[in-house]
């Protein structure tokens, strides 16, 4: 009669279980900071496979999504008369919303699944343990890299998502709808301030590469180490990363511009 | 050793085009290179009623936008709105009985300021006070006497 709750009880501390667990993981890959900084090569490699890797889904994107708000903002505006104002539509929705939370999904999808199946497999393989045996930190060695790898690529390739996606947004509201190149850029000029859009866009960035990299790290770290766990820890990042990102903008947005 | 090497030239291309991209966003996406904070010099102006002015709206003569509203407070003693008016360095020729009006930009456009020079050879430095000013039109109460003065000719 009492499983019911026990279940429910026993499914609660595990979720607190593993909340412990994952601070302690991010607290002792933080902590492996000073050793990465005496041998950067090894976040040099994580660079390249988290940044450069993603570079050309995240251009391609961005390209496409400043394009597509360019239509459909014109349609909208010009039904006001407003069509000058394109601008300021493509380039603030870009830099506030589109550019850091579509990058932090595309880089769940593309760079934090593929951290979790790496870690997850090392895991499985007993690398890990491996690395144990002959004294070295796996956390230090392994995890710390991809973490700042992941913390430094996020807010470039946020960036690079905007500035694609504004040219995308000239590119088809200049060129083919016909909106005034002056108007264009002299009234994204006026409205777009550079503290209040860009750097909050860049600080929003910097925390979702924070969250999506912690998140793939601790489910590859924390996987269950078969073929099966390995593919759920897998999809598991893909969903809580795609989840956090959402929420956590919610946050972000309503501290940086509810007010 | 040449991977590596391909490796370390991607790796520096790619944070070279994210600071570009960044530096894009600030100089042609954003005010930055127009930003005006910190230059020039202050002017106070008081106004009955700012209607829906906004800090750093734009401060312009003839239609050449010469800096931006700074802040803006209220004046406990005089029931007023102050508003601080930063003006751009090169722009120190403004006469001292100019006038301070508030315009909309379009029908729904923002509001801003619009300075008429006046006709005084003194000339306003930091800190002045811009004396005459004009309260921003607000719509409710021009239909409203638009509304009393049609009933007052229904009247006769």
């Amino acid at each position: 009669m009492l499983d019911p709750l026990a279940s429910l009880g026993r499914a609660g501390l595990s979720v607190l279980a593993s909340l412990g667990r994952a601070h302690l993981l991010l607290a002792n890959i933080l902590a492996g900071l000073p050793s990465l900084l005496i041998r950067p090569r090894l976040l040099l490699a994580q660079l390249y496979g988290i940044g450069v890797l993603s570079l050309l889904i995240i251009v391609v994107s961005g390209l496409f999504v400043g394009m597509v708000l360019s239509l459909q903002g014109h349609y909208v505006l010009s039904q006001f008369g407003a069509a000058e104002s394109l601008g300021v539509m493509v380039a603030a929705s870009l830099v506030r919303e589109l550019g850091p939370v579509v990058t932090a999904l595309l880089f769940a999808g593309r760079a934090g699944s593929a951290l979790t199946a790496e870690i997850g497999l090392m895991k499985a393989t007993e690398q890990l343990s491996g690395l144990e045996m002959m004294a070295v930190d796996p956390i230090k060695r392994v995890l710390t890299p991809r973490f700042f790898g992941g913390l430094i690529s996020m807010p470039l390739l946020a960036a690079m998502f905007s500035a694609v996606g504004v040219l995308g947004g000239w590119f088809v509201g200049v060129g083919l709808l016909g909106v005034d190149d002056g108007a264009f850029w002299g009234q994204m000029q006026n409205k777009i301030d550079f503290e209040e859009d860009v750097i909050n866009g860049v600080i929003k960035s910097l925390v979702f590469g924070l969250v999506v990299t912690w998140i793939a790290l601790y489910e590859g770290y924390d996987a269950t180490p078969t073929s099966a766990g390995v593919s759920r820890a897998t999809t598991r990042t893909v969903v809580q990363s795609a989840l956090a990102v959402l929420g956590v903008d919610f946050i972000l947005t309503a501290l940086m511009f509810g007010g | 050793m040449a991977r590596i090497r391909l490796s370390e030239i991607l790796v520096g291309a790619f944070m070279a085009l994210g600071f570009v991209a960044l530096f894009f966003l600030a100089m042609r996406v954003s005010n930055l290179s127009t930003a005006t904070t910190g230059e020039g010099y202050t002017l106070k102006a008081h106004f009955d009623n700012i209607g829906s002015l906004r800090v750093r709206a734009p401060v312009s003569m003839a239609g050449v936008r010469l800096g931006r509203v700074e802040a803006i407070e209220f004046d406990q003693a005089t029931y007023q709105a102050v508003v601080t008016l930063r003006i751009a360095e090169r722009y120190d020729q403004i006469p001292s009985d100019t006038f301070a009006n508030i315009f909309t930009a379009g029908l729904l456009g923002e509001q801003y300021i619009g300075l008429d020079p006046g006709g005084s050879p003194d000339m306003l430095t930091d800190g002045d006070r811009i004396e005459f000013t004009q309260s921003a039109l607000v719509l409710e109460q021009m239909i409203g006497q638009f509304l009393l003065s049609k009933a007052e000719d229904g009247g006769e």
